[in-house]
């Protein structure tokens, strides 16, 4: 059976949108256009989109193969770029040439793929669950939320790296359990939003009118209030993929998330550390890469923030 | 404010309770069989069944709950007869005695293990802590108070791009900067360990001629000892204090950049919002300078949020201080830990995370207590 708003409940969540939130994402639009720093991360992220996208286009070598017996491709080579003054006589290699005679740069390229699925998979994975749980404990209320809540806190109580350690430990490395654990982590701050924007929701006037209309709890919880809550779960989701995407490296740093041969820039940067002295190139380009997708994130997380706080609309 | 501190302490019981079962459960179902991991090549199954006889893994790990053969079994007629007698009920009564078994990696009791390893963490966590604070305060302050100036664009350029860069990186960095290229400059700075070798460390319970010093006394002056700029310092010892100072600097801005950034960030909002507000037009109306104006009006009510920020760093800093020691050859705790789970080390995992843990709520309830002092209206409610 088709589900049909009543006009008189579109009547009441007009009115509440007019007063309040005054259509809420035009506005957020508007004041992210205004913002420089949110238009700066996002440039930077549509590049390595970009990057991500045509991967295979862009890399000059598969990002595994080895180039043993190829012409100027020298272990721990450093990079070659022409334009820099590196002779015409030898073969390009724009940031080097890896401790296994890999193209280092074909492995960043590559490894942006793998970073940015990170990013997406692990926050949406926390967000989903986290959402999950945040609005079960504060539309429930009472010894549930309770209940929920103290787990929560917790998980909150370990430092996120060690809990995640640990987690990784039982389900064994990779880059999949490195996810979960990762995402795991994150769980208890996605809930804690949610619950707080159901709580404060719950008994406003749109509500109660969709309660009177006899509106079942699910569909009060799925149609009036979650869409609520998306508001600052999108914002701290922008914000939780720069740190999901550090926190996956740092555990593929040190060995326990993706695994060799796999080109990602956590891993890249781990096996490179025993060469690093030699070969600095192999820890700056994939480091780079990282520090600049996470500030791009970094950056729009914090526009968003802004462009969606009320208090500076003027 | 008694009744406040009282009342946040209780609220934490519940926590620590579920930290302590988390660790517990945690340490159980990690995969792989403590036995042959603790024995090497002397396990075979009668030497594991006395192993597990011994260490009491043949009883039930929670009432009803076993595990036999690596996999968990559920024996609910079991239940009553294992209510008291289980894994979880001797773990509670071994931490109540402070009791947290001996290491099958290092082969030391694990408090003797902690009492070595701590103090390296703590030291590196407050070299960085201090350098974080004392920068990123003063950054904001400057950042703030010349808005919009060139200064407040590159310090929240270089705040941002802190924020940015994975700790493991800029270690390896600066690690490759000031060890190679700077080689043989007055700059140049140890990329590794926490001394020179053959540095001259002595005990402070010898130097004191404390020898006889047993139980919490002994713990603490020991754990003191291993804290190397608290022992340079009360021994007067300049040439040990600047030798760690040497080795500790670049760790120490390895992990403080990213708290750096955070309170600059959070100490130059703040103060913008406090900037703005009716009475500090008032203070500037009746005519005081910009500097008390700034120091003595705004910056004391800006500091609040600052100080919770900082009490969420030590989560960061001890995840960071895991890949921070592994990068500088320093033998802390996030090492140990990170060890101890590659060797199966039951006793070190339990022990090290529950330790940890309970700092971290411990801190959490220092931070909560300060912001109670620093602002009234918190304990009145």
């Amino acid at each position: 059976m088709a589900v049909t708003t009543p006009p008189a409940m579109e009547l009441l969540e007009e009115r509440e949108r007019r007063s309040g939130t005054s259509s809420i994402w035009r506005d957020t639009l508007g004041n992210l256009v205004r913002q420089r720093n949110a238009i700066v991360g996002g440039a930077v992220l549509i590049f390595f989109i970009f990057t991500a996208v045509f991967a295979d286009v862009i890399a000059t070598h598969p990002p595994n193969q080895v180039l043993i017996g190829v012409e100027g491709a020298k272990k721990l080579a450093p990079p070659c770029i022409h334009a820099f003054g590196c002779p015409e006589t030898q073969p390009e290699y724009y940031f080097g040439i890896d401790g296994n005679v890999r193209d280092v740069f074909s492995r960043v390229v590559h490894g942006t793929r793998i970073s940015l699925r990170i990013g997406f998979v692990t926050v949406g994975f926390a967000i989903i669950i986290g959402g999950f749980i945040g609005a079960l404990a504060g539309y429930a209320g009472g010894k549930l939320d309770n209940f929920l809540m103290r787990i929560m806190d917790v998980l909150l109580a370990f430092p996120s790296l060690l809990l995640a350690i640990a987690i990784v430990t039982v389900l064994g490395s990779g880059l999949v359990n490195a996810q979960l654990a990762i995402g795991v982590v994150a769980i208890p701050i996605y809930a804690r939003i949610m619950r707080g924007t159901v709580i404060s929701i719950r008994e406003r006037d749109f509500v109660t009118a969709s309660r009177a209309l006899g509106e079942s709890s699910f569909g009060l919880l799925v149609r009036r209030i979650i869409p609520n809550a998306l508001t600052p779960m999108i914002v701290q989701g922008t914000l939780g993929i720069a740190a999901a995407v550090l926190e996956v490296a740092a555990l593929s740093f040190l060995g326990l998330g993706t695994q060799p041969p796999d080109a990602e820039w956590g891993s890249m940067i781990g096996i490179a550390r025993n060469t690093m002295f030699a070969a600095p190139h192999l820890v700056l380009f994939p480091g780079l890469a990282l520090a600049l997708t996470v500030l791009a994130f970094n950056l729009l997380g914090d526009g968003l923030r802004d462009a969606l706080d009320p208090r500076l609309n003027r | 404010m008694t009744r406040f501190i009282i009342r946040r302490v209780l609220l934490s019981i519940p926590v620590l309770i579920g930290i302590v079962f988390l660790v517990f459960a945690l340490a159980r179902i990690i995969p792989g069989d403590p036995c042959s991991a603790a024995l090497g090549e002397r396990a075979n199954p009668e030497t594991c069944e006395q192993y597990a006889i011994e260490h009491g893994l043949d009883k039930a790990i929670v009432p009803g709950v076993f595990r036999v053969d690596g996999q968990i079994e559920v024996r609910l007629a079991e239940v009553p007869a294992t209510l008291i007698d289980n894994q979880f009920v001797i773990y509670l009564q071994d931490i109540a005695a402070g009791e947290f078994g001996v290491s099958s990696k290092f082969g030391l009791p694990v408090t003797e293990l902690l009492i070595q390893r701590l103090p390296t963490t703590v030291e590196l966590t407050l070299y960085a802590l201090t350098f974080a604070i004392i920068v990123g305060i003063t950054l904001g302050v400057i950042s703030a108070y010349r808005r919009n100036s060139a200064a407040d664009v590159g310090t929240m350029l270089i705040a941002n791009l802190g924020v940015s860069t994975p700790v493991f990186v800029l270690g390896l960095l600066l690690a490759y900067f000031f060890a190679i290229t700077l080689n043989g400059t007055v700059f140049e700075l140890p990329p590794s360990g926490r001394a020179s070798a053959g540095a001259d460390i002595p005990e402070l319970v010898e130097v004191w001629g404390l020898e006889d010093l047993s139980g919490p006394l002994r713990v603490i002056v020991d754990f003191l000892s291993n804290i190397y700029t608290f022992n340079a310092i009360v021994r007067l010892d300049g040439v040990l204090l600047a030798d760690t100072v040497r080795h500790m600097i670049l760790p120490a801005l390895a992990l403080g950049t990213i708290p750096l950034a955070i309170i600059a960030r959070m100490t130059r909002s703040s103060l913008l919002d406090e900037l703005g507000l009716d009475y500090v037009r008032t203070a500037r109306a009746k005519g005081l300078s910009d500097r008390p104006v700034v120091m003595k009006h705004a910056f004391r009510n800006a500091i609040l949020p600052v100080v919770t920020i900082i009490g969420l760093q030590f989560g960061g800093l001890f995840g960071g201080a895991v890949l921070t020691e592994t990068i500088f050859n320093l033998a802390g705790v996030g090492r140990a830990v990170t060890e101890a789970i590659g060797a199966r080390d039951y006793a070190v995992i339990q022990g090290f995370t529950l330790v940890i843990a309970m700092g971290f709520v411990l801190v959490n309830l220092l931070v909560d207590v300060s912001y109670a002092y620093l602002d009234p209206r918190i304990r009145l409610t």
